[in-house]
């Protein structure tokens, strides 16, 4: 059993540009028990980075992240983020996350996939009217999953530049001050309870309305909680989706015969889209550390009540023991149960409708545009909490 | 009366849902869920977690009626 604390190194590991798996992290999964890191704010932490290890910290109810909220906890910036429910534990997690649950389960959610399926061929359209290169980014992998959570949740799609910008800065590690942080944040919530009060005054069949009437008629959650709930869902609705789009296609370009077999055989698209959330290391690093309310064994390491410990998502989708041959794209890979959505009460909210529109999205890129290359350089999103381009030139 | 809880072994994909919010009701047993007796005692948290199942594969009745999900 290790309980001593060696000199913790700096993380995140893992370097900005490209998606590449930084080999920290393989040393860290040999390690003897796990090891101790320290991000740029907060005390050290924990780094969980082996597949065991990370599902017992995420799905054990010993692990709290309300916790956080008291302690100094690991991050990139000086601010500290508010996650709304992402900092609850149960029974407060469990009141918010019930009523939006139900709007996003996998039968709910499989309604949309023609919508979904006619968004992705009218992007293409856009895209082929645009002509070579083109923007993967900015003309396909952004507006489909903008389009779909603005309609689902009610906000209108016209207003994408405006909240780009905040979602944008909300996810960014980057300097800005604590005073900058908060003024956006600010920003952003006013503009939803703007939003709110239309929808209060005109209600209509969308998510915000159902969750206005959770708060007005049934008192299920505080006017701020509300606003909270519906800035979270914009900006984690389309800004992963948005990221995971160009990423999956960079992964398949880059080992290119699975590309191929991609675009020759659709019926692999399922089973690829879950692949490629295993293989792809989404974040920059792990964020929202976990804090144990009281002793826990993680393998060999004792954690201690009050220790956080950050879970390596993107290095235990990669755990040898596992996945057979983990650093290699197996696109019909069986049940893999990968943790690119998380695991236990924060597993992803949107999973189902995150899931279903990178299906359609690689759907009608594999089938329209096979000859799908790259045509210039990535420009890559920099300081942000999670990667991937911010603009992607391709041919066909 | 208490309750049936059944977790179908099909649909389930292990999002671990249900087992961190219920430990005493609900397992992972493997890749997927199960619970842990196939009566439990009426409690709001059991039907909570039929809710937020993101697969839908929770059930639970009271003996005639399903009582969770709730519509």
């Amino acid at each position: 059993m290790t309980t001593t604390h060696t000199e913790p190194l700096a993380y995140p590991f893992n370097e900005e540009e490209g998606l590449a798996l930084n080999e920290a992290y393989a040393a860290a999964r040999e390690a003897e028990g796990m090891i101790r890191v320290r991000m740029r704010h907060g005390e050290p932490a924990w780094l969980a980075t082996r597949y065991a290890d990370a599902r017992l910290v995420l799905g054990d109810r010993r692990f709290s992240r309300a916790m956080s909220l008291e302690k100094d906890e690991p991050r990139m910036s000086e601010f500290r983020r508010n996650g709304g429910i992402l900092t609850m534990d149960p029974p407060d997690h469990t009141r918010l996350r019930t009523l939006v649950a139900k709007a996003f389960t996998m039968r709910r959610v499989e309604l949309l996939r023609p919508r979904v399926a006619e968004l992705a061929d009218e992007f293409i359209g856009d895209l082929k009217r645009h002509g070579q290169p083109a923007d993967l980014v900015d003309l396909y992998a952004l507006p489909i999953p903008v389009a779909v959570i603005c309609e689902l949740l009610g906000v209108p799609v016209a207003d994408r530049p405006k909240f780009r910008a905040w979602s944008d800065a909300s996810l960014s590690t980057s300097g800005l001050t604590a005073q900058e942080s908060e003024r956006n944040r600010e920003e952003l919530r006013e503009y939803m309870a703007g939003l709110i009060a239309e929808h209060r005054a005109e209600p209509r069949d969308d998510l915000m309305t159902a969750l206005i009437e959770a708060r007005d008629v049934r008192d299920r959650l505080t006017e701020l909680e509300l606003v909270d709930l519906c800035v979270g869902i914009l900006v984690a609705g389309h800004e992963t989706t948005a990221s995971q789009i160009p990423n999956f296609v960079y992964a398949l370009l880059d080992q290119h015969e699975q590309w191929e077999r991609l675009c020759a055989d659709p019926s692999l698209i399922p089973a690829a889209v879950e692949e490629l959330l295993r293989f792809v290391p989404l974040g920059a690093g792990a964020g929202f550390a976990r804090y144990a309310t009281e002793d826990v064994q993680v393998g060999d390491v004792l954690v201690r009540a009050g220790e956080p410990v950050l879970v390596a998502v993107g290095a235990a989708n990669r755990d040898r023991l596992q996945f057979g041959e983990p650093d290699r794209i197996v696109l019909d890979r069986e049940d893999s149960h990968h943790l690119g959505f998380g695991h236990g009460v924060h597993h992803c909210l949107g999973a189902p409708l995150a899931r279903l529109e990178l299906q359609e999205a690689l759907k009608a890129l594999t089938r329209e545009l096979p000859g799908l290359h790259l045509a210039g350089d990535i420009v890559w999103k920099t300081q942000m909490l999670v990667r991937g381009p911010r603009a992607m030139p391709i041919g066909w | 009366m208490s309750w049936q809880v059944e977790v179908d072994q099909h649909t389930c994909i292990g999002s671990g849902m249900c087992a961190s919010l219920m430990p005493e009701v609900f397992e992972l047993d493997g890749a997927v869920a199960r619970p842990l007796a196939d009566e439990v005692e009426p409690d709001e948290t059991v039907l909570d977690a039929a809710d937020s199942c993101p697969a839908m594969a929770i059930t639970v009745t009271d003996g005639s009626e399903v009582v969770g999900p709730r519509p």
